[in-house]
């Protein structure tokens, strides 16, 4: 069966974002951009999943600018087989990127559709939902251990008191959380090889959908700054201050 | 006023105390309705009538709704939505499993995880793992969201009277099925409620250390234990420890760090507490950026020596 994995190409995990002074949003001029980490572990259980001969070819998928391309190549250089770029400019809102997907879900028709739990920019936490809920199809969320079975797969899903686990009928949509396993890193072979790998360049008009933003950004600001406070010298100290606060 | 719809978290016997802040949430928004649908959940929706601000309960009762399987409520809620103007659930696993499958049935974005209600559909919410906070204003015809718990007090879980009515919803869709779940049984405050949070990171060294160094001092001070990201990933503790970006957000009276550096990530799941206290033995750890008190040392020698002294 297919995979169909969606990348997106976000601020670099390791970079502390910084709010725009005129409260528009965060800006990512010259800010080192990578994969989204969730989505790395969606490309590389994909792999796997391939490597037990589970899964036959992966196809990645991005939504957003020419630059995603490279996240792309990322994507083809760990082990996906080809990739589509459905590109635009124009931030786009989970419910229209779930609506593409859909799009190219019906085309290429995958067996496992797999994506990260949330991106790390916009932390809205719902593509993959809403693909599950627009084709109809059963939800893994926050996958920490997949094993497929015949025509149904067994999610291991990581939830608030613990792991639950939960059986779907394939075709299904499965999110990433951290612990799924750790992404490997691309080769330098691998990623010569990949800027071969066929890459289609789409629109969403392609697959008809309207990504005009149903939510509109009134304003990007600070949080609260927290300030730090005082350094004590000793343990007798802080056991003073626990007492002061009432809670020793 | 608008007719807002509550997903209530709970076993079938008590609701969980991540509902009651969404009552606080979504009372802001208009008149509440709660939703409780589960299997055998008699007890729940009794227990949810009680609670201050809730106008009227339905009661969804049906062995499909018994594991909260998004395959089977999404359905239900949507169809329920007819009635409604917003479907507010918390931001927990639960809550984020299945609001997104609803809005995606309702052709809404969802907004997710809010800080505050700044207008009928205008909300604030972080990005960036709480780097920035945007607020947004929907365009949609009905509202879908979830709350983040520890931004909103919490609802009297008593002192309510609102009627249980009983509504029933699609059936089983045989998409998916629950096989089992591994809930670690403790004594101890549950992190997302605990006034106290004693957590650990990497510096622990491994399992055992953990739990020689960590725990004690927890259990003296009643305290809920949690855990980076690192600590997580390195097998001291299992993944419902673990605060930050992606785990659990807490705000409890205080959170003690200890051996915990400070990434971004882990930050982002704990700054809002009301006194932080850190123990690390680096100087210049972004955890002091934010602590309100700092002890420098070994936390191998000044954490035992803490307990002992409380």
């Amino acid at each position: 069966m297919k995979a169909l994995v969606c990348v997106k190409r976000v601020i670099d995990y390791n970079v502390k974002p910084r709010v725009k002074a005129d409260g528009t949003g965060v800006d990512l001029a010259n800010v080192k951009m990578s994969m989204n980490p969730f989505d790395e572990i969606a490309v590389e259980e994909a792999i796997r999943l391939k490597e037990k001969g589970v899964v036959t070819e992966i196809i990645a998928v991005s939504v957003g600018p020419q630059k995603a391309q490279e996240t792309l190549r990322t994507a083809l250089a760990m082990g996906a087989d080809r990739a589509i770029l459905v590109m635009t400019d124009d931030e786009v809102e989970p419910l229209a990127v779930a609506k593409i997907v859909k799009g190219i879900a019906d085309e290429e028709a995958p067996g496992l559709i797999i994506t990260g739990k949330q991106a790390i920019d916009d932390d809205s936490n719902q593509v993959g939902q809403m693909v599950a809920a627009l084709l109809g199809r059963p939800q893994g969320t926050f996958a920490n251990e997949i094993t497929v079975e015949g025509d149904s797969v067994v999610v291991k899903r990581e939830i608030d008191g613990g792991l639950e686990t939960v059986k779907l009928a394939l075709p299904a949509v499965v999110t990433t959380d951290l612990r799924l396993n750790e992404p490997r890193y691309a080769s330098l072979p691998n990623i010569m090889k990949a800027k071969n790998k066929p890459l289609a360049n789409k629109t969403p008009a392609d697959y008809g959908v309207d990504t005009t933003p149903r939510l509109k950004t009134l304003k990007v600001g600070e949080p609260p700054v927290r300030v730090a406070g005082i350094k004590v010298a000793d343990v007798d100290a802080l056991v003073a201050k626990l007492k002061e606060m009432g809670v020793a | 006023m608008a007719k807002v719809l509550v997903w209530v978290e709970h076993d079938n016997a008590s609701v969980k105390d991540a509902t009651l802040a969404v009552v606080t949430a979504a009372s802001q928004i208009g008149e509440v309705t709660a939703l409780v649908a589960g299997s055998g959940c008699d007890a729940a929706a009794a227990a949810a009538a009680q609670i201050e601000g809730v106008t009227k309960v339905l009661k969804a009762d049906d062995a499909a709704y018994a594991n909260a399987l998004a395959e089977n409520v999404a359905p239900l809620v949507a169809g329920l939505m007819a009635d409604y103007d917003a479907f507010v659930a918390p931001a927990t696993t639960t809550g984020k499993n299945i609001a997104p499958r609803v809005a995606a049935l309702l052709d809404v974005m969802q907004v997710s995880d809010i800080l505050s209600v700044e207008g009928p559909k205008t909300f604030t919410r972080p990005i960036y793992a709480g780097n920035a906070i945007a607020t947004v204003e929907s365009t949609d015809a009905k509202l879908v969201i979830t709350v983040r718990g520890t931004a909103f007090g919490k609802a009297a879980a008593t002192g309510g009277s609102a009627a249980v009515e009983a509504v029933s919803g699609p059936a089983d869709s045989g998409l998916s099925s629950f096989v089992g779940s591994e809930i670690a049984k403790s004594e101890r405050p549950e992190l997302t409620s605990a006034k106290i949070i004693v957590s650990g990171g990497r510096a622990l060294k491994d399992a055992a250390t953990f739990q020689e160094v960590i725990i004690p001092l927890a259990d003296k001070l009643g305290a809920g234990v949690g855990a980076s990201r690192a600590a997580v990933d390195a097998g001291y503790v299992p993944n419902d420890y673990q605060v930050g970006q992606t785990g659990k957000i807490v705000a409890p009276q205080v959170y003690i760090a200890v051996g915990i550096s400070g990434a971004i990530q882990h930050l982002a799941g704990m700054k809002d507490s009301k006194v932080i206290i850190a123990i690390n033995k680096d100087e210049d750890a972004p955890i002091f950026q934010v602590a309100d008190i700092g002890l420098v040392g070994d936390l191998f020698k000044l954490v035992p020596e803490l307990t002992g002294k409380l």
